[in-house]
């Protein structure tokens, strides 16, 4: 059985030995395509925009991962949106891109714990090993598209679309008890 | 499980995250007007079928989203190459030689 769509609030999923999984506070996110004069962009948002799939970025208030070759996702806090926004519009009419605030689309489960990686492991093809620290890939757990960005050997974040987000809660859930059970 | 090289990514990566998404290099003609009822017919559903190396397309649908083009043998399943949309058709030959 799926979890129920409100109890996606931010809140503890599952909590064992192996690993803990929780949903994240609300945070803003943008979409943004864009090719050709990339540094314009950097300047514009505060932070250079990284150009090797799967690398990440940081500096106040934002964070930036390349998903593919013309496309970044910037998480920003709540607040900073509307700047955030305003400063890529400005680029328009020199740098025509493609920007989408898509902050209500994803939720953010937080995973961490010794066995973090195992558990990713039960429902992602991919070796979770090529994901350096650091380092932010699109990529398929459970049969859904998500975003898994690894914060440190045993941490990871993992963006999913509010659709996906109980039925993986479920999986998340079902595999932490299972390793869990397996340390006992 | 199959591994394919996506050539955007630089990585190779599981078949799971990838889509198959037909015959390769088939250019749609400038003006379909112009064309005749066979003509428009052959470029929508005729397609070479190989049994064999075949010129196709792939999409890395859960990864970073690009269609690509890979040369595949449909009865091995061995990939010889991968190489991003647009760039031309490598030659068959020099690449089943390579292979050897
Ligand atoms: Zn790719």
């Amino acid at each position: 059985m799926s979890k129920h769509i409100s109890s996606l609030a931010p809140s503890v999923v599952v909590d064992t030995a192996a690993a803990r999984v929780a949903v994240s506070q609300l945070i803003g996110r943008i979409s943004l395509r864009a090719r050709g004069d990339l540094a314009a962009v950097g300047n514009a948002i505060g932070v250079a925009l990284p150009t090797k799939i799967g690398t990440c970025a940081k500096a106040d208030g934002i964070e930036v991962a390349c998903l593919g070759p013309d496309e970044w996702t910037l998480l920003v806090s709540l607040n900073q949106i509307e700047k955030v926004e305003d400063a890529l519009a400005a680029l328009y009419p020199s740098l025509p891109h493609s920007m989408t605030e898509v902050t209500g689309r994803e939720v953010t489960f937080t995973i961490e714990g010794p066995q973090a990686v195992d558990l990713l492991s039960i429902a992602t093809p991919r070796d979770i090993a090529s994901i350096k620290v650091g380092e932010a890939r699109r990529t398929l757990f459970d049969g859904a598209t998500v975003v898994l960005w690894r914060d440190a050997e045993t941490s990871f974040r993992m963006d999913v679309w509010n659709s996906f987000a109980p039925f993986l809660a479920t999986t998340l859930e079902t595999g932490a008890k299972e390793l869990a059970a397996e340390l006992a | 499980m199959i591994q394919i090289h996506c050539p955007y990514c630089g990585e190779t990566l599981p078949e799971l995250e990838f889509a198959y998404a037909g015959e390769a290099h088939i250019e749609r003609p400038l003006s379909p007007s112009e064309q005749s009822d066979e003509q428009w017919a052959e470029f929508l559903f005729l397609r070479e079928n190989v049994k064999g190396p075949h010129f196709e397309r792939w999409r890395h649908l859960h990864g970073c989203g690009r269609f690509f083009n890979a040369v595949r043998n449909t009865i091995t399943d061995r990939f010889y190459i991968t190489y991003k949309a647009g760039e031309p058709r490598p030659d068959l030959a020099t690449l089943l030689e390579e292979d050897k």
